[in-house]
């Protein structure tokens, strides 16, 4: 590895852990691509030039972790409103109608989606948030409504009869009680979101799919491997940020 | 004191607690003893306001419960349920400590207070204080269960079946710690159960219902002994009357003080179904009876607990 080296002393701490690693290969897969370029054009002659280079890496990445940001905070902002209205009070008549809702929203591959929506609203960035909100709301909702059902109504039933406002019940009990499985929704949900933001490439939002659609829209192999290299390691280092906050979650909760 | 006049309760058409009136005087221990779905609960829970009356007052400590924030007189209630329902993310401090902090008591006092009430039910206050109710057997959490309702030092504790999901064991081993505790702090006590050698146990005075009525309303004596109708009656077990009259009697109410007997005393306090349980035991008619300290201080006989 050329690129500079981590303070040692800081590293040490972090060099037994996966997400220490994980973020080093991710770092290194947005900045240093391109250094790879002779092996590139070793392994497939004739592609010209050898490392995707109409965008940086980087600016692929921010882009493309900004409609995961933005497409997923709306869906867990929405998905737990659906679980919270249909746990509690008149919202219970509901539920059903809000899970089936939800998992239209699944049914649907993202591709359809997209055909969908780019008549309505045109090419670029909005039909692919709307992908990406739908695809990702039923893990959310499907989890948040677990994690509410999951707060024992007795546990409900002591804290109201203690004298507990209902929005302490919910702030100190219900929430904290909820919280690992909301957190598992949303992992989920991330998770899908990422792999499928790729694929609004498609219909002209600048993701990390637009090397590899570039790539095998123009026969460039090398594109795609780029691409779903970094748009992987994107993937696992998230997934493994999430396990981290999971486990702070719950030693919280238990230790 | 609560002051119960009058109250109904109905869900539509359906009356569940039906003009009932019952007054429960401070520091007493009332049992509200009835069947499944007779409507105890739900008085109960009208006490603190979990259920509102549709009809009627509920007074405690003379005021009037509907003129109270239903927050504040919660916190003024002591509040123990038979599924216990302690938050299992907070530790057992946090647990008893839940309505301190919300009357914001000062933490140093609120800590002296879980020593306390750790203490109370022999749970050493270094070792449970961190524990969560995970790390409990079922009859310590319900211990806790009660510390937490009794930590904010309530004018009355409101209990529903709270050791009806024990085994017997540790059921009869918290009876006797509740029974100490009402001693001891003088706490008015609404205590519900369907259970009737419970109530006999724990009562001073019993309400039985039956179908959202009060059916009768008086000491655990009374009741055995001039039951209101049948369905009292069948409820207390009519062929076994007598033998439960024998377990709120004591020896001492038998005692013949001229009289002598062989063998291990009993104690003067102690109930004479103990009593015919041991004479049945030794195959004896006749038993040495000793008082707190251990000095005799007569004989009960056999043919007086047949009388």
């Amino acid at each position: 590895m050329t690129g500079g080296h981590p303070g040692l002393r800081a590293a040490r701490g972090a060099l037994g852990s996966a997400i220490f690693w994980v973020g080093l290969l991710f770092a290194a897969s947005l900045f240093l691509l391109p250094t790879l370029r002779p092996l590139f054009e070793w392994a497939f002659p004739g592609v010209e030039p050898a490392v995707y280079n109409r965008t940086t890496f980087l600016a692929l990445w921010l882009s493309h972790a900004g409609l995961v940001l933005v497409s997923s905070l709306v869906s867990a902002l929405v998905g737990i409103g659906f679980a919270l209205f249909v746990t509690r009070g008149a919202g219970r008549e509901f539920r059903a109608a809000v899970d089936s809702v939800a998992g239209i929203g699944q049914t649907f591959p993202p591709t359809t989606v997209l055909a969908v929506a780019v008549p309505i609203v045109g090419f670029g960035v909005t039909p692919t948030l709307i992908a990406l909100m739908l695809y990702g709301l039923l893990p959310i909702v499907e989890n948040a409504i677990a994690g509410f059902e999951s707060v024992s109504a007795s546990v409900l039933e002591a804290g109201a009869g203690m004298g507990l406002s209902p929005l302490q019940l919910f702030w100190r009990v219900e929430l904290p009680l909820a919280a690992p499985l909301i957190l598992t929704g949303i992992r989920t949900s991330v998770i899908v979101n990422i792999g499928t933001a790729t694929i609004g490439s498609t219909v002209g939002a600048v993701t990390l799919g637009t090397p590899i659609i570039s790539g095998l829209v123009g026969e460039k192999m090398p594109y795609v491997i780029q691409g779903t290299i970094v748009v992987g390691l994107f993937a696992i280092l998230t997934d493994l940020v999430f396990d981290r906050l999971d486990q702070a979650l719950r030693s919280r909760r238990n230790g | 004191m609560i002051e119960i006049e009058r109250v109904v309760k109905s869900y539509g058409d359906r009356k569940v607690v039906d003009q009932v009136s019952l007054t429960v005087e401070s520091g007493a221990f009332c049992v509200l003893l009835g069947t499944s779905g007779c409507g105890k609960s739900t008085l109960l829970k009208m006490v603190n306001r979990l259920i509102p009356a549709t009809e009627g007052t509920i007074r405690v400590g003379g005021e009037d419960i509907r003129g109270i924030p239903a927050e504040q007189l919660r916190r003024r209630i002591g509040y123990a349920i038979q599924s216990i329902g302690l938050f299992p993310h907070w530790n057992i401090e946090d647990n008893i400590a839940t309505v301190p902090r919300l009357l914001k008591w000062p933490e140093a006092r609120i800590r002296d207070r879980v020593t306390e009430l750790l203490d109370l039910f022999h749970l050493d206050p270094e070792l449970y204080r961190r524990k969560r109710p995970s790390q409990l057997s079922g009859g310590q959490q319900q211990r806790i269960g009660v510390a937490r309702a009794l930590a904010a030092e309530p004018e009355l504790l409101l209990m529903d079946e709270p050791f009806g999901a024990l085994d017997p064991i540790t059921r009869d081993v918290l009876q006797t710690e509740l029974a100490r505790i009402h001693k001891a702090t003088g706490t008015t006590i609404l205590f519900v159960t369907h259970d009737i050698d419970e109530a006999l146990r724990l009562a001073d005075r019993i309400a039985i219902m039956d179908s959202g009525r009060l059916v009768q309303h008086t000491t655990p004596i009374d009741l055995l002994e001039h039951p209101a109708n049948d369905f009292v009656r069948d409820f207390i077990g009519r062929s076994e009357i007598s033998l439960k009259l024998l377990s709120v009697r004591t020896v001492a109410e038998r005692l013949r003080p001229a009289e002598r007997g062989d063998g291990e005393p009993i104690a003067a306090t102690a109930p004479l179904r103990e009593a015919l349980a041991l004479m049945i035991a030794r195959g004896t008619g006749r038993l040495p009876v000793s008082d707190a300290a251990g000095h005799p201080v007569g004989a009960v006989l056999l043919e007086d607990l047949i009388q």
